[in-house]
C-alpha cells in the first residue's frame, strides 16, 4: 500500500448526494497504466471525475502522495492533477499554441502571462503528442484526433503526476486511437505518470493496461492484470453477455445473434479460414452446422457463437469415429458444403474425407478460402 | 504570441482610441444647435460670454458624450461577461431581460416615490435598478438550470422584456402627468438625461467595476475552455460564476438606470470586437470591448440626436438597427455549427 502513488478508501462517489459508485479502493502506482472498463453509465466518468477533484466525494477519500486530495489547496492539486474530458470544447478564435498553453494555468502569474519556459513547455508537450507542426492552426479547424492530441498536450503542460483521461479514443479512427494509446504509454514509462483511463474499446484495454477496473452495477467487479481479468471470466459478467455469446476466449469475439433453424450449410472452417465464412453466413441469415474443429482452433469461438450446431474435438486429440460419424449425419443433411480450408495436412485426413463424402454425396461445395 | 498578432492588436486599440477622440469631438460640435471649433475654443479659453453655448456644452453635451461613452464601454463588458458564463455568444443583458428587470425595477421606485415627492439620488438609482437586474438574472438562472439551449434562455429573455414593459406601462397609467414625460423618455432609452451628478455616480459604479473584471482576465480565460477544465486548471469555479453573474448586473443595473433599456450592445460590439482583434483572449478583449462600447454608444446616440433633429429617436432603435443583424447572423451561425 505505501509504494502506491494514489490510492482511495472507501470511496463513494455520485452526484447530488445519491451514489453512483459505492466504496471504490483503487490504488496505482508512478509509471503505471491503469483502466476503468464497464458498460454505458456504470459510473467510470464519476469515477474519473471524483478523483480529478471536480465532483465532491459523497463518502470517503482520496490518497495522492499520502496527501488527502479534499485537503489541497485549488493550484496544488492542478499541479499535479490533469485531466482530459468527453466534453467537446468550442473555444473561439484560439490556435492550438493557446490551448494548450492553458494548461500552464497553475504556474503562471496573476494575468496569465507566459514566461520563455513556460513557452518552451508547451512546445515540448506539443511536440509529445505530435502535435508540434499544429501549433498556428485554430483549434476549431482541426479533426477529431488532432484536437484530442492537443488536449492531451494541454494535461501535459499542467506538469501533472496522474493523468486522467475519459474514453480519451472514442470518435477516432484505429489508427488514432492507436496513436493516442502510444503515446501514454511513453509517458507512463519516460515521464513516471500514472495515468487512469476509461475506455470502451476491450481489446485496446487488454493492450494498453497494466491492470484493469471492471465497475459494474454501482461498484467494482474486479481489478487485475489484464491476463487475470481475462482469465476469470468477468468480462462476459460486465457486459451482460453470455460465453456463448462473445465466445470462448473472453474480450475477442463478440458476434452477433445466431441464425436460428436446421443447418442448410455445413462450413468446414479452421485456423481462422471459418470465421468470415461464418459471418457472412449470419449476415444473410443462414443457419449453418460447423465442424470438425478442435477446440483451440481460431474458428472455434465463433463458431460456438454462430453455428446451429458445432462438431468438435477436444484439443490435441484425434477424432474418434464417433464424433466422425456425427458429423456426416449433420452433414447429409445440409443442401451446401463449404471448404474453407486451403489444403488438409495429415493430421486433418478426417476433415479430408468428410470432404470426399460430400463431393460423393452431390453436396452443391463452395470453396472460399478468404481469411 | 507572435509580433503579427501584437501588431493586429495594439493597432486596433489605437484605431479605437482614435475613433473614440474623433466621435467625442464630433459630438460636441454637433446637434440641434450647431457649434464651430472656434466658438468652442473661446468658450473654453474663457473669452467669450458665459452664455447659451457654454450651458449647451458643459451642462448638456458633455455630460451626455462622457456619459454614453462610459455606459456603452460597461454594456459591452457586461455582455461579454455574460457571453464567458453561457459560454455563447449571443447571451447580453438586453437579450436575456435583464435590463428589462432592472427597467421595471427603476419605474417603480420612481413613479412609487416621485409620487410621494421623495427623489432618490442617483446612487439610489442604480441600487434599484441592480436590484431589479438581480432578479431577472435569477429567473434566467433558474430556467438555465433546466434547459441549456440558448434559443430558449433567449426567448424566456425576451418574454420578461415583456412582462416587465407591460407591467411598467401599467405603473404609467397610474403616474400623473409630470412624471410621465420624464419616465417615458427614460423608458425608451435614451442618454439625454445624464448630468455632472449623475456621472459621478455611474463613473464610481463603473469603473472599479470594469476594473474588477480585468483582474478576473485569467480566469475568464480558462473558464473559455468550459467548466471542467477550468476547474481542473484550479479555477474555483463556483466563485468565478458568482462574480460574472454580479459584475454584468452592476454594469447592466448602471446603465438602465440613466439611459433606459439599450439594445444589442452587449452582444454586437464584444463579436465586432473580437472579429478586429482576432483574438479573443479575456486580456485583450475587456479593456478594448469598453473601448468599442463606447465608440458605439457615441455613434449610435450621434446619429439619434442629429438625425432628425430637433425630434430625438431613442437610443435603443439607433442601437437595434446596427445590433440586432450581427445577432440574426451569430443565431445563423451557431444554428449552423450546432448541425455539423
Amino acid at each position: 500500500m505505501c509504494e502506491a502513488f494514489v490510492y482511495t478508501d472507501h470511496m463513494t462517489v455520485g452526484y447530488r448526494g445519491r451514489p453512483v459508485v459505492k466504496e471504490a479502493e483503487i490504488t496505482i502506482k508512478r509509471g503505471e497504466i491503469l483502466t476503468l472498463i464497464g458498460p454505458n453509465g456504470a459510473g467510470k466518468s464519476t469515477l474519473l471525475k471524483s478523483m480529478a477533484g471536480q465532483l465532491a466525494l459523497l463518502y470517503g477519500a482520496v490518497y495522492l502522495d499520502g496527501k488527502s486530495v479534499s485537503a489541497m489547496q485549488e493550484t496544488e492539486l492542478a499541479r499535479q492533477v490533469s485531466a482530459v474530458f468527453t466534453d467537446r470544447i468550442r473555444p473561439e478564435l484560439m490556435t492550438c499554441f493557446q490551448v494548450a498553453a492553458a494548461g500552464r494555468y497553475p504556474y503562471t502569474g496573476r494575468f496569465g502571462r507566459l514566461s520563455e519556459a513556460d513557452m518552451r513547455i508547451v512546445e515540448e508537450a506539443l511536440k509529445t503528442v505530435g502535435a508540434g507542426e499544429l501549433a498556428e492552426r485554430d483549434f476549431m479547424q482541426l479533426s477529431d484526433g488532432q484536437k484530442q492530441r492537443v488536449l492531451l498536450a494541454r494535461a501535459l503542460c499542467q506538469e501533472p503526476e496522474l493523468l486522467l483521461l475519459d474514453e480519451p479514443t472514442s470518435y477516432l479512427d484505429i489508427r488514432h486511437k492507436l496513436e493516442i494509446l502510444n503515446v501514454l504509454q511513453r509517458l507512463a514509462r519516460e515521464k513516471r505518470l500514472a495515468v487512469i483511463l476509461t475506455l470502451h474499446e476491450l481489446e485496446l484495454a487488454k493492450r494498453i493496461s497494466d491492470r484493469i477496473v471492471c465497475v459494474r452495477d454501482g461498484r467494482i467487479d474486479c481489478i487485475g492484470s489484464p491476463e487475470e481479468i481475462v482469465s476469470s471470466g468477468c468480462i462476459g459478467e460486465l457486459y451482460g453477455l453470455s460465453r456463448k455469446e462473445y465466445g470462448h476466449v473472453p474480450f475477442m469475439c463478440p458476434e452477433l445473434a445466431r441464425p436460428v433453424g436446421k443447418p442448410e450449410v455445413f462450413v468446414m472452417g479452421g485456423g481462422g479460414f471459418g470465421i468470415s465464412a461464418y459471418r457472412r453466413l449470419q449476415r444473410e441469415n443462414v443457419p449453418f452446422a460447423a465442424g470438425i474443429l478442435w477446440e483451440n482452433d481460431l474458428d472455434y469461438p465463433s463458431a460456438c457463437a454462430l453455428a446451429a450446431e458445432v462438431v468438435a474435438v477436444p484439443a490435441f486429440e484425434t477424432v474418434p469415429e464417433e464424433t466422425f460419424l456425427r458429423a456426416k449425419r449433420l452433414m447429409s443433411t445440409c443442401r451446401q458444403f463449404w471448404l474453407c480450408l486451403p489444403r488438409f495436412g495429415e493430421l486433418n485426413v478426417r476433415n479430408k474425407e468428410l470432404y470426399e463424402a460430400a463431393v460423393r454425396q452431390g453436396l452443391i461445395v463452395t470453396k472460399t478460402f478468404l481469411f | 504570441m507572435n509580433r503579427r498578432e501584437n501588431l493586429r492588436i495594439y493597432g486596433s486599440y489605437g484605431a479605437l482610441s482614435a475613433a473614440l477622440l474623433f466621435l467625442l469631438s464630433v459630438n460636441v460640435f454637433c446637434g440641434s444647435v450647431r457649434l464651430t471649433p472656434g466658438e468652442i475654443l473661446s468658450q473654453l479659453v474663457g473669452s467669450g460670454e458665459q452664455d447659451m453655448a457654454w450651458s449647451i456644452i458643459w451642462l448638456i453635451r458633455l455630460p451626455r458624450l462622457l456619459g454614453a461613452a462610459l455606459l456603452g464601454g460597461a454594456l459591452a463588458v457586461s455582455g461579454f461577461l455574460l457571453q464567458t458564463f453561457f459560454a455563447n455568444p449571443i447571451a447580453g443583458p438586453f437579450v436575456l431581460g435583464i435590463s428589462s428587470g432592472a427597467k421595471l425595477s427603476v419605474s417603480l421606485v420612481m413613479l412609487v416615490l416621485w409620487g410621494r415627492g421623495i427623489f432618490f439620488s442617483s446612487g439610489g438609482m442604480i441600487l434599484a435598478a441592480f436590484l431589479g437586474a438581480v432578479v431577472s438574472m435569477g429567473f434566467i438562472l433558474l430556467i438555465s438550470t433546466r434547459v441549456r439551449r440558448m434559443s430558449v434562455l433567449v426567448l424566456c429573455g425576451v418574454m420578461i422584456g415583456y412582462i416587465c414593459s407591460a407591467v411598467t406601462d401599467l405603473l404609467m397609467a397610474f403616474a400623473d402627468d409630470a412624471n410621465i414625460a420624464n419616465l417615458h423618455n427614460w423608458a425608451l432609452g435614451s442618454f439625454s438625461g445624464m448630468s455632472w451628478e449623475g456621472l459621478r455616480a455611474a463613473f464610481l459604479a463603473v469603473a472599479p467595476t470594469l476594473f474588477f473584471a480585468f483582474l478576473l482576465s485569467k480566469p475568464i480565460g480558462a473558464y473559455q475552455l468550459g467548466e471542467l477544465y477550468a476547474r481542473s486548471m484550479g479555477v474555483n469555479t463556483r466563485r468565478l460564476r458568482t462574480e460574472l453573474i454580479l459584475l454584468s448586473s452592476i454594469l447592466s443595473a448602471c446603465v438602465t438606470a440613466f439611459a433606459g433599456p439599450v439594445s444589442f450592445v452587449g452582444i454586437a460590439v464584444p463579436h465586432l470586437v473580437k472579429r478586429l482583434l482576432k483574438t479573443a483572449q479575456p486580456v485583450y478583449i475587456i479593456p478594448a470591448c469598453a473601448l468599442g462600447g463606447a465608440v458605439f454608444c457615441l455613434f449610435c446616440d450621434l446619429i439619434a440626436r442629429t438625425l432628425l433633429a430637433p425630434t430625438e429617436l431613442s437610443i435603443g432603435s439607433v442601437t437595434a438597427v446596427f445590433g440586432a443583424p450581427i445577432v440574426i447572423f451569430l443565431m445563423l451561425r451557431q444554428g449552423r455549427d450546432e448541425h455539423v
